[in-house]
């Protein structure tokens, strides 16, 4: 399951014209497979991901809940979420959610990154942010369906889980994988993972859940994050996980028609973007524009 | 769609700066992608075992530099470590995070101290600290030291100065505190297990024989059904979980979870039920009721294994909560009326037709007959079909191929009555015949990495290692100890292991006092300070509050933090003359002197205590091992050297030891003779090494030894390997015989990593189990009496026509052959499982509800009295500090959290990101009654105290039915204070009382009164 820039399947913000290398696609496909059923949402993974990943998020307040951080952030990769559940019997469920990067197998960050190579994909399905290239945009945020990419404020730089791959890269899990003190998250082919997941489903459903589940949305091709639920016709009872996601129509847009009427009727800017980009660099241009949507607000605002 | 101006503008001049570039194809450089570093590639991996809780994970940890000489370790990265039966890699939030913990900026750099009245730490050398500390010892005890009492016996003890050991630290630690504080005559020698799982000892031992965990973590796996009450093994213990999900996910068992609040490891069980703080006997006994009336026990079992036919003396008796022989003026029973009926020769009187009206099954079901499930329902504010339901699936156990394993940890040993709800969780599965059975048992969940361990070693005011006894001052001689101490057997052809004990005894005082141990002098017994009563945490608290107190030595032990009631232990400590803090941290009590607004707030030049910080290793930088739950023994190695001045404790106590000894050399002073001959034979006295008391406590061959048959065992000078060597004439050594085996001469037995599954899970080949490496205790019950296994998917002994052996090693005499009548439970003197404990609990030979000592409800249902625990241990000063129900309407329940550990893991920037800040748990009525939000601010407080936290309103956290009322829950972790990482907090123990277990003086952390309010 080894990984490197070789493997890269698809880069943000690149032409079919000149892609990356792709002749090593005959590789395993992976997936973390998340058991919400037996997760007791103790954060080992929140803590270990950080751990390896060598980031320390701020210490904030009680919020009256759990949930701690209360969101994902630049420095919160991952983060558990927690939902109180009363079912039609009155009996209480306590359901709790690992939320982060789905690795979508067509995700909308990388779709909607403007940056080149910001955003990869391996061949194993593995959606990874390559910060030094991210020029700030914030674009993924906007194309992602789960809401998980943040901006860190020091760097301007986008975040998320890269589900360990540099752990991958030699052959071992991703640290929250292994930390898991109760087995409610996996990790293996996808394929594996799909046959886990329905040794699950059933077990639930003969212990009541009828409506026990796979979530492995098609919406955005499937993802290299699976949950086992016991609801999987409501999946939104876990703290909002989308029932349909689907890639922002904006994104759509801008693939599909702002692009080439971009490139074409404004290739002359273009041109003086080039010059832009060599001399300054894709982040300030970026800025710029910033500012000047926000000169605008103001003057909106007037 | 809806996509407004800007939006657009801002896809499309991102079409322009950059993307247009690459569709032109003029990116201008192929950007790089690959994978980050990987960062441990040749960094120098070290196992060890996570330092906080006691299921005991393996762990690596990663450290700078390949090992060579010139490269300073520091580890840099800590995982699990994936070859550990148990943990199997796993690490929970505060394993996972232990690497902030090592590098705490809390962690201690160098000696300090705080002079009396000053308001500042002072930076000092270790000489000097420990040429201080030597003569304030000293003087304290020559002056203090009490050779002969009243009576004129000889008793050698030294009360005005304390002694804290810490759970934490290794075992190897442990029996050097041992010898330190013993020989210097103390007998307030402590540590955490006092506060914490002291009630299991308590209810276990009597109830199988030994007070341990009865199965291991793996083992939870073979179980059918799982109940989890008086614990929260998921928030807890959640690597050792993993073998209860183990169970549900693979082998379908069914998990229920009883307990005060909905809490994660009712998340994932089956089901939950609701149950009112300190209620928990009632609810056991009530399922006792319901084996008892619905046929629903394992008959072949109760009657084989079980003390059910034995015959109780005709003087017991048990009327309206009280049993017989009880002294009203001294709060204590007689005991000698719970016992068996002997005959002739000594042995018990029994009928196995269990039709004697005396006969222990008779007398357990007159006994329960009460615990009705509407009594039950009412006491415990459970509902009649939910409890119910408990009752239909643990008896869906009885049959002989169904086991239920049974999960408890603080839940229950944090109460008044603590020792006697284990007792009643052992009744029930005795009568199911979940004992000695893969995946059955009573599974005590223990707390700290190693307080198996230092309980073990007797660490504890009133013992002595290896479960033997320090003698009280009425034992005057060796002999008068041995005979008192060693049980008679009551019951023919049992083993009665416990006939032993002058073996271990004797081996015991040559371990201490070496060559000075010899027959002549009894071994040095009379060297042993002797106790006159019981010096535990609460009653040295209780000490130093009066003023009879002046030293303190706490080592790992945040003891303001821990006890009930902070507020009485800070002003205890405050009179004190000299306080000695050895710890990694900066902790609470090493600063309770200092000012910290509301959280600590007091007056520094009002007090007049000396305060000494020094700064200790942690796990990570000492070899050494620990004792897990299970009883497990591992090793460990250190990966980085103590920071800065850090010393190891051996170090400490080892300098301090010689610098006493140069003292009384020098000046002479108050009976020098045990400090001076304990035995302190290191190769460098000052600084004991690891390896060197691992041995000493495993023990040696002080002569050629010979078996019965003229074989030899061993020689002269080599390790032995087996507890059976060990002999009463002084020519063996050991200084814990429980512990026998774990450094053989086959080398270091606790190092061993074969992780291989000798079956059902079990791993024989891994580190060292005590007793005699077996994993599964009384693991013969696991068979019939003919020598069958109840259930032939769990065969985990067979009789092979000359010995037993399977996947453990037999709990059992070896080659004692199927229907020779040995029963499985060797300790015991009768060989059986107790349903009728006999004299061993102080508080009745059955378990009974009383209600805790700050109750919701007037009057315990079941009794015409105050229904409270007749000899629950109280404190006449303390009675004005307990709360009425009209004042502190709320029953207040404290608890641990799975982010945190204790109060350590504040101290982990790690943790504290995960669980900032403190909080307080109500049910959602409540809180609207008092118009609080979530995330308020509120206040809590007792007749003792405040403390204030934001609020989490909950529906996990029900509205109770109680005997006739609405009784509302309080939930209070525990985890915050004012030195730390996190957010500051308050002590949660401010709010706790000071009634202990009668059985074992631990506090009540779990049941009392408290009120609240929006702050």
């Amino acid at each position: 399951m080894s990984m490197q820039s070789q493997d890269i399947i698809r880069r943000s913000a690149t032409s079919s014209l000149t892609p990356p290398p792709q002749v090593r696609d005959h590789k395993l496909e992976v997936a973390k497979l998340i058991d919400v059923t037996v997760c007791i949402g103790c954060k080992g993974c929140q803590v270990a991901c950080s751990e390896w990943n060598d980031i320390r998020d701020e210490v904030g307040h009680n919020h009256g809940i759990y949930d701690n951080p209360v969101d994902l952030t630049a420095k919160s990769w991952t983060v558990m979420r927690f939902a109180e559940h009363q079912d039609e019997g009155g009996r209480l469920q306590w359901l709790i959610r690992k939320d982060g990067c789905m690795h979508c197998a067509d995700p909308g960050c990388l779709k909607s990154c403007p940056a080149p190579g910001a955003i990869i994909q391996y061949a194993n399905g593995v959606v990874d942010f390559q910060s030094e290239h991210c020029i700030g945009c914030g674009y993924c945020v906007t194309g992602c369906p789960f809401n998980v990419p943040r901006i860190n404020k020091d760097d301007h730089k986008a975040y998320k889980c890269s589900l360990c791959s540099d752990r991958l890269a030699i052959g071992q899990e991703p640290s929250c994988v292994k930390t898991c003190p109760t087995g409610a998250i996996q990790f293996g082919t996808k394929e594996d993972m799909k046959l886990v997941a329905d040794d699950r489903v059933k077990d639930l459903k003969e212990r009541g859940f009828a409506n026990a589940g796979l979530y492995d949305p098609q919406g955005v091709g499937g993802t290299h994050v699976m949950y086992v639920l016991h609801h999987a016709d409501r999946p939104e009872l876990y703290s909002g996980l989308p029932a349909n996601p689907a890639i922002s129509p904006l994104v759509s847009i801008w693939k599909g028609v702002t692009k080439p009427l971009a490139t074409l009727a404004l290739a002359g800017v273009a041109l003086g973007s080039l010059f832009h980009y060599v001399t300054k660099g894709p982040n300030e241009v970026s800025r710029e524009i910033e500012e000047e949507i926000e000169a605008e607000d103001k003057e909106a605002a007037k | 769609m809806n996509i407004n101006r800007r939006q657009f503008f801002k896809i499309s001049a991102a079409s322009l700066s950059s993307s247009g570039l690459a569709a032109l194809g003029m990116t201008p450089t192929a950007a790089q992608a690959d994978v980050r570093q990987y960062k441990l590639f040749r960094a120098t991996e070290t196992r060890n075992n996570c330092t906080y809780c006691s299921v005991g994970c393996g762990i690596l940890m990663y450290s700078l530099g390949d090992g060579a000489k010139n490269a300073k370790k520091k580890i840099f990265h800590v995982e699990g470590d994936p070859d550990h039966p148990v943990s199997r890699g796993s690490l929970c939030p505060k394993g996972a995070g232990v690497l902030d913990f090592i590098h705490s900026p809390q962690r201690l750099k160098y000696p300090e101290v705080r002079e009396a009245g000053s308001n500042e730490w002072k930076r000092i050398s270790w000489e000097e600290a420990l040429d201080r500390i030597a003569r304030l010892m000293k003087d304290d005890r020559d002056a203090n030291f009490i050779e002969k009492n009243d009576k004129g016996q000889l008793v050698n003890r030294w009360t005005t100065t304390g002694f804290l050991g810490s759970s934490a630290a290794s075992n190897e630690t442990g029996i050097l505190d041992v010898k330190f504080a013993r020989a210097l005559g103390m007998v307030h020698l402590e540590n955490q297990a006092r506060l914490c799982h002291g009630p299991s000892v308590a209810g276990l031992a009597p109830s199988f024989g030994r007070g341990a965990m009865t199965n291991n973590w793996v083992d939870i796996k073979n179980a059918n059904v799982i109940l989890v009450m008086g614990g929260n093994p998921a928030e807890a213990h959640p690597v050792g979980f993993k073998w209860a999900v183990e169970a549900k996910v693979r082998n379908k068992a069914y998990m229920m979870v009883v307990d005060p609040r909905f809490n994660r490891t009712a998340a994932v069980a089956d089901f939950y039920s609701p149950i009112r703080a300190g209620a928990d006997s009632a609810f056991l006994l009530g399922v006792a009721h319901y084996l008892l009336t619905n046929d629903k026990i394992q008959h072949e079992y109760v009657k084989a294994y079980t003390n059910a036919p034995l015959i109780v003396r005709e003087d017991y008796k048990f009327e309206d909560g009280l049993f017989s022989g009880y002294d009203a003026e001294k709060r204590s029973y007689d005991r000698s009326s719970w016992a068996y009926e002997l005959g002739a020769d000594g042995y018990a009187l029994r009928d196995e037709t269990l039709q004697h009206p005396r006969c222990v099954f008779n007398l357990l079901k007159k006994h329960v007959e009460r615990y009705t499930p509407e009594m039950v329902s009412s006491i415990c504010g459970t509902p009649k079909e939910d409890f119910l339901h408990v009752c239909e699936k643990l008896a869906s156990t009885c049959v002989p191929d169904k086991t239920t394993s049974i999960l408890y940890a603080l839940g229950w040993t944090h109460h008044v009555g603590g020792s006697q709800m284990i007792r009643a969780s052992a009744i029930v599965q005795l009568l199911l015949g979940n004992i000695g059975m893969p995946g059955g048992g009573i599974n005590a969940l223990r707390g700290h990495s190693n307080v198996q361990g230092f309980t073990d070693l007797g660490v504890l005011t009133t013992m002595l290692p290896g479960y033997l006894t320090l003698p009280n001052e009425n034992q005057e001689t060796l002999q008068a100890y041995l005979e008192q101490r060693t049980p008679k057997t009551l019951v023919d052809k049992q083993v009665n292991f416990w006939k032993n004990t002058p073996k271990f005894m004797v081996s015991f005082l040559k371990g201490m006092y070496g060559d000075k141990a010899t027959p002549e002098n009894n071994f040095g017994y009379d060297w042993l300070p002797k106790w006159d009563r019981s010096y535990d945490v609460m009653a040295f608290v209780e000490q130093m509050h009066k003023g009879k107190a002046n030293g303190y030595i706490i080592q790992g032990f945040n003891v303001i933090a821990a006890a009930a009631s902070s507020g009485k232990v800070r002003e205890g400590l405050a009179k004190l003359k000299y306080l000695v803090v050895m710890d990694p941290l900066q902790t609470e009590t090493s600063s309770f002197w200092q000012n910290h607004g509301e959280f600590n707030n007091v007056n520094p030049t009002d007090i007049q205590t000396t305060v000494f910080r020094l700064p200790s290793s942690c796990f990570a930088e000492e070899n050494g091992s620990i004792a897990n739950s299970g009883r497990w023994l591992q090793w460990h190695w250190a990966a980085q050297t103590p920071p800065h001045e850090a010393w190891h404790d051996g170090r400490f106590l080892g300098t301090l030891l010689m610098k006493l000894r140069e003292l009384y050399a020098k000046e002479g002073g108050v009976c020098p003779e045990p400090l001076m001959n304990v035995d302190w034979h290191y190769h460098d006295p000052k600084d004991p090494h690891p390896e060197e008391v691992a041995k000493q406590l495993n023990g040696y061959a002080l002569a050629d030894l010979f078996d019965d048959k003229g074989n030899q065992i061993a020689k002269k000078g080599e390790l032995l390997s087996s507890f059976a060597h060990l002999r009463d004439d002084g020519t063996t050594t050991s200084l814990c015989w429980i512990y026998t085996g774990q450094w053989t001469q086959a080398g270091n037995m606790m190092a061993r990593r074969d992780n291989t599954d000798t079956g059902l899970g079990n791993t024989p080949g891994w580190g060292f189990a005590w007793p005699a490496n077996r994993r599964l205790l009384y693991n013969r019950a696991s068979a019939d009496p003919s020598g069958k296994p109840w259930d032939p998917k769990r065969k985990f002994l067979h009789w092979d026509g000359v010995k037993w052996s399977g996947a453990d090693v037999p709990d059992y005499p070896p080659t004692a052959a199927p229907g020779s009548g040995v029963s499985p439970f060797i300790m015991l003197q009768d060989g059986v499982g107790h349903l009728f404990s006999m004299g061993a609990m102080t508080d009745g030979p059955f378990p009974e509800h009383y209600e805790p000592e700050e109750s919701p409800i007037p009057a315990n249902p079941l009794h015409s009295g105050s229904g409270k625990s007749p000899v629950a241990r109280i404190f006449k000063d303390d009675k004005p500090t307990f709360g009425s129900r009209e004042e502190f309407p709320y029953v207040a329940t404290s608890y641990s959290i799975t982010e945190m550990f204790r109060h350590w893991t504040k101290h982990s920037l790690l943790n504290a990101i995960v669980q900032p800040e403190q909080f307080v748990e109500i049910s959602e009525k409540l809180a609207a009654s008092k118009g609080i939000k979530a995330g308020d601010l509120i206040k809590v407080s007792s007749k003792r105290g405040h403390i204030r936290g934001k609020a989490v309103v909950t529906k996990r956290v029900m509205t109770l039915q109680v005997a006739g009322q609405e009784v509302e829950q309080v939930g209070i972790p525990v985890h915050w204070g004012f030195e730390g990482t996190a957010r500051k907090g308050y002590l949660a123990n401010t709010l706790s009382p000071r009634v202990g277990d009668a059985n074992t003086h631990t506090p009540e952390y779990k049941a009392f009164l408290v009120n609240i309010e929006k702050a």
